[in-house]
């Protein structure tokens, strides 16, 4: 009970302390914008291992998040390999093949207003359909091991890349492409010094997308067949053997490297567009 | 009239492909069939005509699937366990369940993190932060531990729905909730308006088309949502048990079927969310 207890006074604790930290002048500066969500996001934790103790929930149920942690460190050559199977060979070799295909094909149906007329919808629209659903096809085509995982991630970021790569290279606007056309530019010219340039906000939109994407087309279509290595299937088969400790560190490093993996691509689109006015502050 | 003649054209070119590969795909069974007989290879011709119609093509044709789907959609009876519609009906059922239980969420949450400074700075970067992580694969243990402790069917696979859809609503009204310029807001303290009052009549309309950009996608993070939801209780009812079990048994065509049920399925909720918000911006003036 005295468990419960100290996890609700540290819950009334933290977030009095957050009510003022949040109207003093500390969160103006950068230092305070991170502290607010960081005590947040450890009154939760703590306030899940009070109340998983306080309550005697037993661990096949939810864990307490000091059981997830020794697990994580004790499981990392486990996790470790499956983060490389499902995440270095799955993932990012499906979104470096998925986003360089739809990027070449953005720019060689450039050329026919007609061919762009005619994609964008049907991109639009394939982008908002249940496509993990192609993964048990895939499985199927290319065996259990990466290769399937890769095929998966490969259609599922194909078109928001496409979409956004597409009406990134209709941003820029007449009087720029008049300018060219008086410098008499080629079309390559135009293209890589102002249309790809200027595509590039949209691009990374696109690629930003893309991560979450990529990730989430990994792990699922594990769950239709893998080797006895991966996240996707360490999740499933653990879930199986009720040991959800495991299971819950291998969702923490999902997200860490979710978050990575957008982060990664956001810090890129700082370099190359940091002419963009939503990167000058 | 200029957009139709593209978007067939194209729907067109990808039928065609879909054909030629599936003539490339299936035609190692023909030529394994013909070897085992003992005849000779068949020529070009008979191969098309081989590969069009098998039972368990490696890629089914675009007419087979269509007829599959016609067949177990049209032709069987509603409370058959081979009908699409039965099995659309679960999937559809735990979709727009999880789809009201995020959406409600999302939104009284946005209400609480506009009013409130502490819960701002607290929960909303954890929010944006969220968006990156691939949180369905927590399907197969909300299923499971929900199961063991006693509770079954829709409802786990409507908090992995609600779960998937909660997020982008709440960064969705969260933005739009705060669209109101300055000036505006100046303008309802001039009138001595109470917070409520701002709220009501200012805030919540201009943060409608905001909140119907979120709905469009959540409804199909839902749909997603309950598909994963169906995996792991293996094959049981509802469209991803329908991939499921056809991946178990190699039926391709029942595969196909099914993802384009689900294909459907997410089109059409996308488009009634996407009449209502015609409709409803129309009624308030903000038609485009």
């Amino acid at each position: 009970m005295s468990w419960l207890f100290f996890a609700l006074l540290f819950w009334a604790a933290a977030w009095a302390l957050n009510v003022r930290l949040s109207h003093s002048g500390l969160v103006r500066s950068r230092a305070g914008r991170l502290v607010v969500p960081a005590i947040f996001g450890i009154t939760l934790l703590v306030v899940w291992e009070g109340i998983v103790r306080g309550l005697a929930v037993p661990g096949v149920i939810l864990p307490p998040p000091s059981a997830i942690g020794a697990r994580l460190v004790t499981e990392l050559p486990t996790l470790w390999a499956d983060f490389r199977q499902t995440f270095i060979k799955g993932a990012l070799s499906g979104y470096v093949i998925g986003c360089g295909a739809a990027f070449l094909t953005a720019i060689a149906i450039d050329r026919s207003p007609f061919l762009q007329r005619g994609l964008l919808p049907v991109g639009n629209f394939v982008a908002a359909l249940p496509i993990v659903g192609i993964a048990p096809i895939l499985v199927m085509w290319f065996g259990f091991d990466w290769q399937s995982k890769a095929a998966v991630v490969v259609v599922m970021v194909f078109f928001p890349v496409l979409v956004n790569t597409v009406s990134g290279l209709a941003a820029s606007d007449s009087m720029q492409r008049d300018l060219m056309a008086t410098y008499s530019a080629s079309y390559w010219q135009t293209l890589f010094k102002l249309r790809l340039p200027a595509a590039m906000p949209f691009i990374f939109n696109g690629l930003k997308i893309a991560t979450t994407l990529a990730l989430i087309g990994a792990i699922v279509a594990e769950f239709f067949g893998s080797p006895i290595v991966g996240m996707g299937f360490r999740i499933t088969a653990e879930v199986g053997r009720l040991g959800l400790d495991m299971v819950w560190s291998e969702i923490a490093v999902a997200a860490l490297a979710g978050s990575a993996f957008y982060g990664v691509v956001a810090l890129i689109e700082k370099r190359v567009t940091f002419w963009h006015p939503s990167q000058r502050n | 009239m200029n957009r139709i003649l593209p978007v067939l054209t194209v729907v067109l070119v990808i039928v065609v492909l879909w054909y030629a590969a599936a003539v490339q795909l299936n035609k190692a069974w023909v030529y394994d069939q013909a070897e085992r007989a003992g005849e000779p290879a068949p020529g070009f011709g008979a191969l098309v005509g081989l590969t069009m119609n098998q039972d368990r093509p490696v890629l089914p044709t675009p007419h087979q699937v269509v007829v599959e789907l016609a067949k177990s959609t049209f032709g069987m009876a509603v409370t058959s366990k081979k009908s699409l519609v039965y099995h659309g009906w679960v999937t559809i059922s735990a979709t727009l369940l999880g789809f009201v239980m995020g959406t409600t969420l999302g939104v009284l949450l946005a209400v609480g993190i506009i009013h409130n400074k502490a819960m701002d700075l607290s929960v909303m970067p954890w929010a944006i932060a969220s968006q990156t992580i691939p949180i369905l694969a927590i399907a197969p243990m909300i299923i499971v531990v929900m199961n063991s402790m006693g509770i079954q069917g829709l409802i786990p696979k409507a908090i992995i729905s609600a779960f998937l859809s909660f997020f982008p609503v709440l960064v969705g009204m969260v933005k739009g909730l705060r669209s109101p310029d300055q000036m505006q807001l100046d303008l309802l303290s001039t009138y001595s308006a109470s917070q409520g009052q701002t709220f009501w009549k200012l805030r919540l309309p201009s943060s409608m088309p905001y909140l119907f950009t979120s709905l469009k996608v959540g409804i199909a993070a839902s749909l997603v949502g309950a598909i994963v939801g169906e995996l792991p209780t293996g094959a049981v009812a509802g469209l991803g048990a329908r991939l499921l079990s056809g991946s178990y048994y190699g039926q391709t065509v029942q595969i196909w079927a099914a993802l384009f049920a689900a294909a459907l399925v997410a089109a059409a909720l996308v488009a009634v969310v996407g009449a209502v918000e015609r409709r409803t911006l129309r009624r308030m003036g903000m038609a485009r």
